[in-house]
């Protein structure tokens, strides 16, 4: 298995550019040749990504493995450096996972216009972007990773998106492509305040210079980053962008994209710039705990499904968010857990809000009930997902708010320990309303009475087969990782570790 | 015979470094006269007889690689980035070639003379990637813009070609007029011509005479390059011209003008940088701000390209506005990475653009139009030709994968390496403004619905040129070395 070692990570990150590149020269009559393509092709990524987590050696989770640096752009210093560690190999065999899952999904259903090709194109392309942002160990390649999920993503809301698509994939280009101008800046200030484009050699070797030049660069990589996030009050593209995207994009939005930024957060801010994290943290924090209540609110007031599910996202990351502004081994590793389950939750909860779309036609939370009676296997997902959402313990959702607020009553012993607490009472209200407007939700679409208009339609049916492979995967890791959650925390713990060893 | 032998062996003059001039004036002469002798219905040949002589040249461009060489009393340079110009003009005059064929044909033009004008303006900026000498650069830039004003007014029947023409003709003839004046001030104030010499006998002292005539000649140079405030000739020219000739104005040109200005103020006058170097940056973030705040507002495809011409030649004036006098090291490394950037811009820009252009003109001459509301659900009808435009205008926006992203990164990459943080915002900040506008055109190919369903079929030339323009610019995004390579070699 040597080759696993020295390809692995570079045949998983490019094999679904060139499939995607593959797809474009099939017919496109040829439905069933191209489904089947993009499917093969994401399976073996993920099959490689797989290989890549067996071999990975756990013992020494806090070392970069499988790390391959080749000459790239030598004029600028830019390298081909990748390598995963144990904060970014639970993101890349993520987004490998979700992305075939979505494959699969697509097999069932393909929204208006259809056209199979160019939407697994783009599909394999966001994936390329994806899994090569997890694994990128150079800035100018994880920019270039960062930057190519853009173009797939628009064209995906765009085209195959709900009535107000046009809108809803600008606003997300734009915002998006904003954010990431000054995150390029930070970038190249860092490159020649340091020398180097290396976030290794950068994070060992540390920033000489002065505390304002650190802040203000941690300013342009924190407006990139929390865009993506996306942090209050940067959040206003998400609710548009989720609601209008088809299902697949959804779940890849939420399920991946989202933790772009946040990896970000851990990966580059935090070790490059420690003293000006530390200054920042505060911020950080007091925009999560905001997101979390406000997220929590806004979705007391939707009426429409996904659009709740979306601002859902909005608390959930603001827990992740809190977890990294601690700046302590709990707060962190609660993160990268909360990142997880957060992609398995909240990916599945799109799933089956667009599944119910399918069945329904229609996501409004006051037209649906009964759910339970009628089709009893697929309101029980429901519920099942919805439960691990609102942080039930023994699923998943539960371990990332716990860890996040347990790291918040007691951080890093740089930062202002009333305010962490004061934050942690926040988040632990949020939870509160999170409970709320989840319990709310089933009790409205899953209990009472099957209105009658869906009484007597055919329409309505249970799951079927296809969700069911599509689905099963996710549904059993939410349950493994809530009952044993060392299945993630141990191999995040040692690389949580060693990054927090920059803070003395 | 013997007088001939003479001629040859003249000294001074090597004639292996003037072979590629000399392949492409023949070859426009061969194109003229064999125009004349062709029966009418074999007029077409004239097209295959320019890109064998544009091939000639560019095998005499191979030839050259690899040397330094200077000639007419050094004057005239060949060096890597002479070399690297040299080709990239053939390259533009290829493709304006194979979008020029069914466009020429097809309509009521004077084949031969099209391309013998065409091949003279190419001419021009062949001479121009090796000029080194103020009159020599006048004279390039003149022979691009003269012939070009003709075929401007080629669509002599319409109205909009002749006022294109004649708007071109007179902000040509002005702007010669003050780039000339200007120089003729240089050579008062020095007593020198050639670039190199300029700098050594201007280095000594900063005399405002210097300075001012510095300042014409930009200006001069500011027109051809339609450089805001200086620009509004470029729009109307665009659109009343013959779209192929829109095309090869907006890079051929437009190129041909920034290689004289590059050679000129990072050559003859950095020693005076910190006197013009302001206004070279108010000159670069008005001329991208206003061309991207006006492009916003274009209906019109060729006009919209005309505009966001006018944004791209902004960012590449970023570069010069970076220029540091100093002789430090960091000081050369900035000034290094600024010409590169230059470099990268303008070759990129080229392909990207000119696919952009042969795709509007693959569109507009086969069941389509110049306006965008036309292009609305281009996808449903014609997916690779809407596929191929998207790559385009999104490599323009500067966004992945495309080489496009590249190029502004140079740039961006530069102005922070010299410290000059503010333009790198405000070049920002314009790049997300210009990509509204680019995505607005996406918009209306992919999202929304076509008005008639008819499929728009594109003749095979210009498939071959925007395949292989977009797959160039594909492996140039993968793969950047394949220009950065080529940039490093060619710093002046």
């Amino acid at each position: 298995m040597g080759w696993i070692e020295d390809w692995g990570l570079s045949v998983a990150t490019f094999l679904p550019l060139v499939g995607a590149i593959a797809l474009l020269f099939i017919p496109p009559a040829q439905e069933r040749a191209i489904k089947l393509t993009g499917t093969i092709v994401a399976g073996v990524a993920l099959v490689v990504g797989i290989l890549v987590a067996i071999a990975f050696d756990y013992g020494n989770a806090g070392a970069l493995q499988f790390e391959v640096s080749a000459e790239w752009i030598p004029q600028i210093d830019a390298n081909y450096h990748i390598g995963v560690d144990g904060i970014s190999l639970p993101m890349v065999v993520l987004s490998l996972l979700v992305t075939f899952l979505c494959m699969i999904y697509l097999w069932w259903h393909i929204p208006e216009p259809g056209k199979p090709k160019a939407f697994m194109a783009l599909v394999l392309l966001l994936e390329t972007g994806m899994t090569g942002t997890f694994v990128a160990l150079d800035l100018v390649l994880f920019f270039i990773f960062w930057e190519i999920v853009l173009v797939p993503m628009y064209f995906m809301i765009g085209i195959w998106g709900g009535p107000r698509r046009e809108y809803a994939s600008v606003k997300f280009f734009l915002y998006t492509l904003f954010g990431s101008i000054f995150m390029l800046l930070s970038f190249l200030a860092l490159r020649f305040s340091a020398g180097t484009f290396d976030m290794v050699e950068l994070a060992s070797q540390g920033i000489d210079a002065s505390t304002v030049f650190q802040n203000l660069v941690f300013a342009g990589l924190f407006l990139g980053f929390a865009v993506k996030v996306p942090m209050w009050p940067f959040h206003t593209w998400l609710p548009d962008a989720h609601t209008e995207a088809p299902t697949v994009g959804s779940v890849l939005l939420a399920a991946i994209m989202l933790k772009m930024g946040t990896y970000g957060f851990i990966r580059i801010a935090i070790p490059i710039l420690p003293d000006a994290a530390v200054t920042w943290a505060p911020v950080i924090g007091i925009l999560a705990v905001i997101a979390i209540i406000y997220g929590a609110l806004c979705c007391l007031a939707q009426t429409d499904l996904k659009r709740m599910i979306a601002f859902s996202s909005v608390g959930h990351m603001g827990f992740v968010m809190l977890g990294i502004a601690t700046l302590t081994d709990e707060g962190i590793n609660g993160a990268i857990f909360g990142m997880v389950a957060h992609g398995l939750i909240t990916g599945m909860l799109f799933f089956l809000a667009g599944s119910i779309h399918e069945r329904y036609h229609t996501r409004e939370i006051g037209a649906l009930g009964g759910m339970l009676q009628q089709i009893p296997r697929f309101g029980s997902l429901l519920t099942y997902t919805a439960i691990a959402s609102l942080g039930l313990p023994g699923l998943a959702g539960f371990w990332g708010e716990m860890l996040a607020l347990l790291g918040s009553y007691e951080p890093n012993a740089q930062l202002n320990q009333t305010l962490f607490r004061v934050l942690m009472v926040g988040g632990g209200i949020g939870t509160v309303l999170t409970a709320g407007y989840f319990l709310w939700m089933l009790q409205r679409v899953n209990l009472g009475r099957v209105p009658e208009k869906y009484r007597e339609s055919r329409g309505i049916f249970d799951v079927v087969s296809l969700e069911w492979i599509a689905w099963v995967p996710l549904l059993i890791l939410i349950l493994v990782t809530g009952i044993y959650p060392k299945l993630v925390l141990g191999v995040t713990d040692d690389a949580v570790q060693k990054l927090l060893g920059v803070f003395g | 015979m013997q007088l001939l032998a003479q001629a040859l062996s003249q000294p001074g003059v090597d004639w292996h470094a003037l072979s590629p001039e000399l392949v492409l004036t023949g070859a426009a002469f061969i194109v003229l006269v064999a125009d004349l002798f062709l029966p009418r219905t074999a007029r077409w040949l004239a097209m295959p007889l320019a890109a064998a002589g544009i091939f000639g040249t560019l095998a005499a461009v191979v030839s050259l690689i690899g040397s330094e060489r200077r000639t007419l009393g050094g004057a005239f340079e060949i060096d890597d980035f002479a070399l690297l110009f040299k080709g990239l003009f053939c390259v533009i005059g290829l493709i304006v070639l194979a979008i020029s064929y069914n466009y020429i044909r097809s309509g009521r033009y004077y084949q031969g003379e099209f391309y013998f004008l065409m091949l003279c303006s190419l001419l021009g900026g062949v001479v121009m990637s090796s000029a080194r000498e103020l009159i020599t650069i006048f004279i390039a830039l003149e022979l691009i813009s003269i012939p070009a004003i003709i075929m401007v007014g080629m669509r002599k029947s319409d109205a909009k070609s002749n006022e294109g023409a004649l708007k071109f003709f007179l902000f040509s003839v002005l702007s010669s007029a003050v780039m000339l004046y200007g120089m003729s001030l240089i050579y008062g104030a020095t007593g020198e011509t050639q670039v190199d010499a300029i700098r050594r006998s201007i280095s000594s002292g900063d005399e405002p005479l210097v300075v001012l005539s510095v300042f014409f000649v930009v200006v001069g140079f500011a027109f051809k390059i339609s450089a805001v405030p200086f620009h509004f000739w470029a729009p109307d020219t665009y659109e009343g011209a013959p779209s192929p000739v829109a095309a090869f104005l907006s890079t051929a040109s437009k190129i041909g003008g920034f290689v004289g200005l590059l050679v000129l103020m990072f050559r003859a006058f950095p020693e005076v940088a910190d006197n013009w170097r302001p206004a070279m940056a108010v000159l670069a973030v008005l001329t991208m701000t206003v061309g991207n705040l006006i492009a916003l507002r274009q209906q019109h495809v060729i006009r919209l390209l005309a505009y966001s011409g006018i944004a791209q030649s902004g960012y590449v004036l970023v570069t010069l506005a970076l220029i540091d006098p100093g002789t430090g090291e960091a000081a050369v490394e900035a000034n290094a990475a600024a010409f590169s950037a230059a470099v990268i811009y303008l070759a990129i820009y080229a392909v990207m653009d000119l696919g952009a252009f042969a795709a509007a003109v693959a569109f507009a001459r086969r069941g389509g139009s110049y306006f965008l509301a036309d292009y609305n659900g281009l996808w449903r009808r014609s997916p690779v030709l809407a596929t191929l435009m998207a790559g385009f205008l999104l490599s323009l926006a500067g966004a992945p994968p495309m080489a496009g992203a590249w190029a502004k990164l140079f740039v961006f990459l530069a102005a922070v390496q010299a410290q000059v943080y503010w333009l790198a915002v405000v070049m920002g900040v314009n790049a997300v403004i210009a990509a509204w506008y680019y995505l607005a055109v996406v918009r209306r190919m992919f999202l929304v619905a076509p008005d008639i369903t008819e499929p728009v079929e594109v003749p095979y030339l210009l498939r071959a040129a925007m395949g292989i323009a977009a797959l160039a610019l594909f492996v140039a995004f993968i793969y950047p070395r394949v220009i950065t390579d080529l940039a490093e070699r060619s710093l002046l």
